[in-house]
Formats: C-alpha cells, structure tokens, sequence
C-alpha cells in the first residue's frame, strides 16, 4: 500500500425494494487518485456514486472514510462534494452566489468567501461571469460553475456524475482534459462516473467496470484494455471479435477450425475459453492456407481508419480495422500474431441464456 | 393568426359586456351627479364621503382582519404543503384531495354549518360543558369571523403553494446538503426562495378576497363586525345610493390596486443572493 486509502468499501449491498442493484461491492480509493465507474446505464454505478455523496444508504455493507465509517453521516457532514448530472445550479442565485453557497454556510469571513470564490471562478474560466443569472449560461458554463461550487469547498473528494454528459463532442474533449488538470494541480481524490469508456481511459488512474451491479474489473486502462478478464469488458471497452474455443494445450488455441500459437498458459488442455482479437491488431493478407480466409462485405472510412467486415469461411464476421482500404466482394485471409490474441475464461457472459438475451 | 384570434372572440365579447362596462359604469356613478333637472355634472362629493372617517374606519377593520386571515392562512398552508410533498406521490395525492374536499361545496353551505357548530346550544358547546366549562359564545364575534376567513380561505393559499413544492427540482436539495446545509439552512436558503412565487399567488388570492368579503362576517359576525364588502353591499341593497356605492367600489379598487404592485415589487425587490 503506497498511498494512503482515502475511502474504503467493504460488501457493500444495495437493495431497492428488494431489487438489487449492488451485491458484494469491495473497492478502495487511494489519495489523488482520478477513479472512474464506467458501466452501461442500469449497472449501479450512479448509486455507488450516491451511496458515497450519503444519498442512499447500503443495505448491508460499509463505507470508511480516512478510516472512519460513515454510512449514518447525512450528506452536509461528509467531506466531500458532488458535480451533480444536471448541475443542479441554485435557480435564484447568480454564478457568484452559487459557488459561494458552500463557505457562506460555514460563515467564512466574507472577504475570504470572495476571494475564494473569484479564484475558482479563474480555474474554471467564468472570471466576467460572477453577476451573470444561471439561466443565461450556456451548457458548458453551467458545468464549470457547478465544477467551481464543488471545488470551492476544497473537498478531500470529489464525486462526478457524468458531468459531461449534455455537452457536445468537441467541448467534452477539451473539459476532460481541464478536468484532468484541476485534478492534478489540486491535489483532489476524484470518483467520475460514465458510460463513455473513452472518456474513461483518457482520464483515468483506475478504472472500474461495472455491471449487473458487480465490478467486473478493476485496474490501470491500459490493464483493462489490453488484458479485458471477460469478454463483458472486452465488449464495453472498444471494439472486439469475441469467439469462442478451446486452449488445446499450453500456448496453443484452437478456434475458428484451425490451431494458433498465443502467450496464454496454465488452461487445462482441451478447457473452454474465450478468445478475444482487437480489430485494429489483424493484418490483412493475400489468402494463404495459414490464414483465416473470407470475403470482404463492407468498408467504411472513418477518417483515421477503415473499417472493414469481412464474412470469414468459420462464418464468424470479423471486424477490422486498417488504415489500407480493400474492396468489397474480394477474398482475403486474416494474419493473427500471437500476441494479438487474448485468452479469458468463459463466464457468465458466455453462457447460452446470456447470449440469446444480447440478440 | 386572424384565425387564431377568432377563437378568443367569445370570451372578448363576455370581458367587455361584464367587466369593461361595468367597470366604466362604476366610475360614472362614482363621479357624475345627476341634478334635478336632468343635467350630469363631475363631481368628487361620492368620493369624498367615501373616504369619510366611518367607512374608512371600516375599511382599516378590514384590511386588518384580512391581514391576520393571510398570515393565519400561511402559517396553516406552509407546513402543510411542505409534508404533503415529502409523502409518496401516491399518499400525497389523496391527502391534497382531501385538503381539496371542501373546496367542492359552497361556501355559503360551508359557512352555515359552521353557525350550527359555534351556536351557544351546538356540539362544540355541548362538549365543552360535558368537560365541565361554562358554554362560551362563540358566534357573533370576531374571534368567528376570523376563523371563518381562514377556513374558506385556507386552500387559496395551500394550492398555490402547493403546486410551487412540486415544480422543485429534488436534487437542488441534494446540492444545497452535498454544500454542507443542513435542513433548516436549505428550508431557508433554498425552499423558501423557490416557493416565493407560489407564497405571492397565495396571498393575492387570500388577501384580496378577504378585505371585500361580506357574507362571512355577517352570518359569523352578525351585526357586532362590518367589513368594507358589507358597508358596500348596504350602499346598493339598503340605501340604494349607487353613486356612495360605487365610489367606496372605486376606493376599494385603487387600493387593491395599489397592494397588487406592493407584492410584486416586493417580489422583484429581493434580489438573489440576499442570505
């Protein structure tokens, strides 16, 4: 343990009229650390964001806060604060009075609340905005002034619900890099919730990925995107061609009717297993006996890349992605290094019923 | 758009033969003497003895009882309107129906029934003296007068506000305690400022109507209480002095007037900010 563990969640359950939406949540969250819970909507993770903000209380289970738990502390003791999804800006109040709102409670000195505030103002870039009303703000300037409310407090964490959810594709890009920089430059321990996994690899220190209320993998983003533990998160995060085979033996995977040498060992020969292949990591190649062969169905540019489908003779359709376009209709053949193939083991994602549900 | 306007036809026509007319008709009466030969002369004599020291001290009476039945109303409504929009939508839904319950029948009705239960020889008496007390009376004074206000009066103010709870935004209460407030300070910082429009209709909607009330007081208050709405409907009725009338009527309406822009200045007045 490196860093200091800032919150602490241990078996945490959450029941909503006996529905659960959280089982058996284990998760720590070290000292300026940037963690996001990235999941499809409906998998907990904004009730595990309002389970720490003292929203909701779990249904069994404990939350520790700097080692102390807080699970019967109402939300105006906790240390900590919340960019809510909407903003929630105070309708009556101007952008200056909102994010004073938090030290005017504390009854800090009011030239101290000024001060403050306008330095707030200033990280997030609405220094003329302080008499503005909220309604004549713009989305984005909605979301720095509930940014500067939050921060303003100098909360030891900082939760984000999908804070930059309502903005347009070109200003989110630009706000997840500032929010990463407030974060760096305060020192704040931020938990940020998305369904975006780009938006959560960009940014993140660790990520979690949630779903079914479980978190099915926690780590870095690049453990997470390179070494996906099912192939739930292999799905979630970027593109993938999930197939299934068997691991013959050590090093050696069979799918698609024929063998392939991989890095993965310690399968029991002959065990089921899930095999995931990244578009961008196939190589297309003249059809050979050593490839995987097909014919060419679609081809889109995507500026970056093409994006190619390619109808296989294994009747599996593959996804690629080349920066070599093809023709549509032609025959190619698939070339996988052994380090582009991935070996997880099935699990409940992979079961019959599972997968008839996703069709 | 012609079009469209044809549709508010109807209704122009209704606001100008019983609103426009009769209003003009009041001013005409409030400032026009007829003389004996026929000839119409402007006159301030009506006003004048309108706002003589008799009807104004009646007029103060009023404003007065009105004031109280307002601030009674609020005081009533508030918390009520507060609980009923913290229950379940589905229990607040019938606890405002049965707020509402009343409201369906006549007032008048509703004001009769009162003058059997504060009678000297009515239930609230009789219990009263099965506790032992002396039989207390209850009508005819202003004590009636003023309940009577509150209670046909009560769901003017509690809808209003009401329906202002509704149009909250939940998670402004979640912001405001996510910023360290606790209940109390986020009633005041962030409730009450956001339920003030629904507050002003409330109180227009009791206030008014209370200053130019006349049956209440009378069927509660009997003769010992004269509101400013009694003394008008004397004028007309019993003295059949249109032109007194309509000059108290022309009194009344300036004041209102005058109240109106009190309230919405206030409104405007207190600006954001103000903690």
């Amino acid at each position: 343990m490196d860093k200091q563990r800032l919150v602490l969640l241990k078996n945490v359950c959450k029941e909503f009229d006996g529905v659960e939406v959280l089982s058996n949540i284990n998760l720590y969250i070290r000292k300026n650390e940037f963690l996001t819970l990235l999941g499809p909507s409906g998998c907990g993770k904004t009730t595990l964001l309002r389970l720490l903000g003292g929203f909701e209380t779990p249904t069994s289970g404990d939350i520790l806060f700097d080692g102390k738990s807080i699970i019967n502390t109402p939300p105006y003791k906790r240390q900590l604060n919340t960019v809510f999804q909407r903003y929630a800006l105070f309708p009556h109040y101007n952008v200056f009075d909102n994010v004073a709102f938090g030290l005017k409670i504390k009854k800090l000195p009011k030239a101290e609340i000024r001060q403050k505030v306008q330095d707030k103002l200033k990280l997030v870039g609405l220094s003329d905005y302080e008499n503005r009303t909220i309604d004549t703000l713009s989305g984005g300037q909605q979301q720095r002034v509930a940014i500067a409310r939050a921060l303003v407090n100098e909360p030891a964490l900082l939760l984000l619900d999908e804070p930059l959810g309502a903005l347009d594709l070109k200003f989110r890009k630009e706000m997840q890099l500032e929010l990463k920089r407030m974060q760096k430059q305060l020192g704040i321990t931020f938990v940020y919730v998305t369904h975006d996994q780009e938006e959560a690899l960009s940014m993140s220190d660790t990520i979690a990925v949630m779903d079914n209320g479980r978190i099915q993998q926690i780590g870095t983003p690049v453990m997470i995107y390179n070494e996906p533990i099912n192939s739930f998160v292999a799905d979630f995060i970027g593109e993938s061609n999930i197939l299934y085979g068997i691991m013959k033996e050590d090093y050696v995977a069979h799918f698609s009717g024929r063998d392939f040498r991989c890095l993965d060992r310690g399968y029991n020969n002959n065990e089921p297993v899930v095999v995931v292949v990244r578009p961008e990591d196939i190589k297309l190649v003249p059809p050979t006996d050593n490839t995987i062969n097909g014919v060419v169905t679609s081809i889109v540019f995507m500026g970056v890349h093409y994006e190619i489908r390619l109808k296989g003779d294994d009747g599996f359709e593959w996804l690629i992605q080349s920066i070599h376009s093809a023709e549509v209709g032609s025959r190619l053949g698939i070339h996988l290094d052994p380090d582009d193939i991935h070996i997880m083991d099935r699990s409940q994602y992979d079961t019959a019923e599972y997968l008839e549900i996703k069709q | 758009m012609n079009k469209k306007k044809t549709f508010a036809l109807p209704y122009v026509v209704w606001m100008v033969i019983f609103t426009v007319v009769p209003l003009l008709l009041i001013l005409f009466y409030a400032f026009v003497h007829r003389t004996d030969t026929g000839a119409l002369v402007f006159t301030t004599e009506y006003i004048e003895s309108a706002l003589s020291g008799s009807s104004m001290s009646v007029l103060l009476l009023s404003l007065e009882y009105a004031l109280i039945t307002t601030v009674l109303c609020f005081l009533l409504a508030y918390p009520a309107a507060l609980f009923l929009w913290q229950l379940k939508s589905r229990i607040g839904s019938i606890v405002n129906l049965l707020f509402m319950l009343p409201m369906w029948m006549n007032f008048l009705l509703r004001t009769y029934a009162w003058r059997a239960l504060l009678d000297t020889s009515g239930p609230i008496n009789r219990i009263l003296q099965l506790l032992g007390f002396p039989a207390q009376q209850l009508l005819y004074t202003e004590g009636a007068v003023i309940f009577g206000l509150v209670y046909n009066f009560l769901p003017f103010m509690l809808l209003p506000i009401y329906t202002s709870f509704t149009k909250i935004d939940k998670s402004y209460i979640q912001a405001a305690e996510d910023l360290g407030a606790n209940k109390r300070q986020t009633l005041i910082h962030i409730i009450f400022p956001l339920t003030k429009s629904g507050i002003i209709t409330g109180i227009t909607m009791v206030f008014m109507p209370a200053v130019t009330t006349f049956v209440i007081s009378r069927l509660l208050g009997g003769s010992q209480t004269m509101m400013f709405g009694d003394l008008l409907e004397n004028q007309f009725m019993l003295l059949k002095d249109w032109n007194t009338g309509s000059a108290l009527a022309v009194v009344m309406m300036v004041l209102m007037l005058l109240s109106m822009a009190l309230v919405r200045k206030s409104d405007d007045g207190v600006m954001p900010g103000g903690m």
